[in-house]
Formats: C-alpha cells, structure tokens, sequence
C-alpha cells in the first residue's frame, strides 16, 4: 500500500467547553475506522473538528500531509474545501429539493449542470434509489432515505467519508445491506472513513479498526480482529 | 369619488414592501447567522420605529435624506428631484414602517431552518453564501411571504412619518391614510368611509392570510 495514492487522515484535537474537554489523537487510514464511545464521549464533536464545523482550541488534522487545521501556524481550510461526505444522523437530506437534487448539489460546479443532473442519476441507480430521482425526501421510507444520503455523500467524490450513526433507525436486513455497499464503495474509493456507531454489528461488518473514546480521550485502538478486543465487551463498557 | 389616494397608498406600500424585503432580509441574515460587533445595536436600531414615535423618525429621516443632507443632495444631483415631500419620500416613510415586521419575522423563520441542514449544505461544498440562497432562504419562503404581507399591511397605512417626510401634498403625497384624515376635517365623512372600508378590509385580510401560513408553518414541524 502506498501512502501517496491512499492518504492517511491525523487527527490531533484539544477542545475545552466548561463542562468537557475533548483531547484526542489518532490516525484514519483508508478503510473504515471505527469510533466507539459512549454519548458525551466527544465522539460528535471529533467528526464536528475533521468536517471544519467545529474549531479545536489547539492540534492538528492533516490528510495526507495536507493541513486543514493548524492552530499553532493559524491555518484553517474552511468546511466547504474540504470535500468531507458528512452523513449526519438525522442524513440532513434538503426537503425542498428532489433526490436528483440532493445528489447533485455536492457535485463540484465545475461539471456542467446536465453532467452534474447525470451523475447523480447515475448515482441514485447505483444505490438502487433511481426511481425516486424526482422525489422529495418526506415520501421516501427509511432504507430509501438512507440510500439517498450515501448517493449523495459518494456522488461529491469526497476526500473523507465521516458516518455518524447514520444506520441506528434501520432493521437489521437493511442495515447489513447497506453495510456491504457502503464497504464495497470504499473498497473501491480507498478513503479514510470514521463511523460513530454504539452497534458491534455494524462495526464488525464495516470497519477495520477501532478507537475507543472515553470522556473526552482515547483509551484504546486496536485492528477488528485484534483477539484481544471484544466489541460486545466494548459495547457493555460504553453504555 | 377620488381613488387616486387610494391608489397611491397600494403603489407606495407595493415598492415599501418591496424596499423593505431587500434591506429587511439582508439584516435578517446577518442578525441570524453571524456574531459581530453592534450586532445587538444593529437589531434595535431596525426595531426602534415600532415604538418610536413618528415625529421623532420623521425628524431624522429630514435630517438624513433632507435637500441639505449629503445623501439627499447626491439623490437630487442624480435624478433632478428631492427625496422628501415627493412619492420618493412617501416611499421611504413607508418603508421605515414596514422594516422592522420585515426584520424580525424573516429572522424568527430563517433561525427555525435545521442548522444541521446548512451544515450539510456546506460540508457538501457550498459557500455560506450559496448554502444561505439554496437551503436556508428556500426553507423559511412562508416565514418570508407572512412577513412580507405584514410590511404591505402595515406600509399601506403609514400616517405619521409619511406626513413629516412627503408632507400632505394632493395628487402627490396624499395616500389614503393622509386623506382620511383631511376628509374627516373637513367633514366629509362619507369620502372618508370607502377609504377606511378598503384599507380595514386589505388589513384584515393580509392578517387573516398571515396567520394561515404561519399556522401551516407550526404544523409542519
């Protein structure tokens, strides 16, 4: 593996609020990495930092060499340069705007608007959602709305995949489903990808590493199927 | 029977409405998204004309946009004709009415879009500007449409701060409102009745209209 073509994502963040402080250093290589913690862990707010809508107090997060944050140097590239896919839990999908729409918006503008208008269909068909190109988000069922967001987030070829329980409303069938897309996708695109999840399923089937996050810091990383990491055990420890 | 005050309140209150839309939501926007220095100040000078008395705003828009205001020079310079006691000034008056309904339901409906939804619109690559016009503006359009029914309604009937700025000038600056007022005078109380009739019926029912969409607006939530 080279790490010219398949750039790593490091992440150093300290964060003071009154009442938290997030101090967390780790490294995404491509492939999913898995954050694990319980609520108010600063799982969140991690994702929050790496995306640029939420400014550490101090660190550094670089992908690939390339800073996007440097407190101690002033640099900051602002959120919508740096091409971070951001599935959101609620999936923030636009309910003014058709599913073509959606999909299409995070297409960089460079594209003429009809290619743009295409990709995205082509998109939408990829994820098995082609049908409800024309469709706003309200119609669409749970496993559809879904579907749409990750068109949306794969569509705007983006440099990192940030997942934040974005798969806890869905049934299991679903779920798994969308699990091995979304795996397969990534196998393909070799990006650094975070998922927020409390589920050990989803963590088996999607990641590759794990960080586990305790009250603002990480207490442990390990490979998925380091023997000595027990997800159902981490699972316990965190609610 | 006269209608040209009528006529002249609906074409003033229309370009109030219209003036008041374009300064009422860009100072919307800034009062809703961003922190700054003289935010809080920037908020109460654009509510002040709700309580201030007409006088006291009529007074210092003379100041301001009067023949021997800086403003007021240039705007004669350029067009051959003053900003107060014309339509133009009708207009102004109007507008300084209308503003603050303007300022303060737009920003109310603008600050009720999901912050996640412009998130998303900006991690998806948009500038703050681009997300403003394709997420936030498009979602709060009923908080904008009630807001602006409200500025014509109350542009429509502007009394005190149209007669200090554009005077009482018949067939020029004499809206409706001014009319009724010389009609009842004068004790011609019957040309004063249609005039009241019409701007009581246009207010009830932009109200009425109001309170439809912003009740629509709570339920969809």
């Amino acid at each position: 593996m080279s790490t010219t073509t398949e750039p790593k994502l490091a992440v150093r963040i300290v964060l003071a609020t009154r009442s938290f402080k997030l101090d967390v250093a780790f490294e995404v290589p491509p492939g999913v990495t898995v954050l694990f913690g319980p609520s108010g862990s600063g799982k969140s707010r991690t994702l929050g930092c790496i995306a640029g809508i939420v400014r550490p107090d101090s660190g550094i997060i670089t992908l690939g060499g390339d800073p996007w944050f440097d407190a101690a140097r002033g640099r900051e590239l602002p959120i919508h340069k740096r091409r971070v896919a951001y599935v959101f839990q609620s999936l923030a999908l636009f309910p003014h705007m058709s599913a073509e729409d959606n999909v299409a918006y995070g297409i960089a503008r460079t594209m003429p608007a009809a290619d743009r208008r295409a990709h995205a269909h082509d998109m939408l068909g990829k994820m098995r959602v082609g049908h409800l190109a024309a469709r706003k988000p309200h119609s669409f069922s749970g496993g559809e709305a879904q579907r749409v967001a990750l068109a949306r987030a794969f569509a705007m070829k983006p440099r990192v995949l940030l997942l934040d329980e974005p798969f806890s409303a869905l049934d299991a069938g679903v779920k798994r489903e969308l699990l091995v897309e979304v795996g397969e996708w990534l196998g393909r695109e070799k990006i650094p990808a975070i998922l927020v999840t409390h589920h050990a399923e989803e963590a088996s089937v999607l990641g590759q590493h794990v960080v586990l996050l305790e009250k603002g810091r990480v207490v442990r990383e390990a490979a998925i199927d380091d023997p000595t990491l027990s997800l159902p055990k981490i699972r316990a420890a965190t609610k | 029977m006269n209608l040209g005050p009528l006529i002249l309140s609906f074409e003033v209150a229309t370009l109030a409405t219209l003036l008041a839309a374009v300064i009422g939501i860009g100072v919307a926007a800034l009062l809703a998204n961003y922190r700054f220095f003289g935010r809080d100040l920037l908020d109460v000078i654009f509510t002040a004309p709700m309580v201030m008395p007409p006088t006291v705003l009529g007074y210092y828009v003379l100041v301001l946009l009067g023949r021997r205001s800086v403003i007021g020079h240039a705007f004669e310079a350029l067009t051959g004709s003053s900003i107060v006691f014309t339509f133009v000034g009708a207009v102004v008056a109007a507008t300084i009415g209308a503003l603050p309904l303007v300022v303060k339901s737009v920003r109310a409906a603008l600050e009720q879009t999901d912050p996640t939804l412009i998130l998303a619109a900006r991690t998806l690559g948009a500038t703050r500007l681009r997300a403003f016009f394709s997420v936030q503006l498009p979602l709060a359009t009923r908080g904008i449409a009630a807001a602006l029914m409200l500025a014509f309604a109350r542009a429509v009937g502007d009394f005190g701060v149209t007669l200090m700025v554009a005077g009482d000038i018949p067939g020029k600056t004499r809206t409706a409102s001014l009319a009724i007022y010389n009609a009842i005078q004068a004790q011609r109380e019957q040309e004063a009745m249609l005039m009241v009739v019409v701007l009581t019926t246009v207010c009830l029912a932009l109200l009425y209209a109001v309170g439809k969409l912003t009740a629509r607006r709570t339920e969809d939530r």
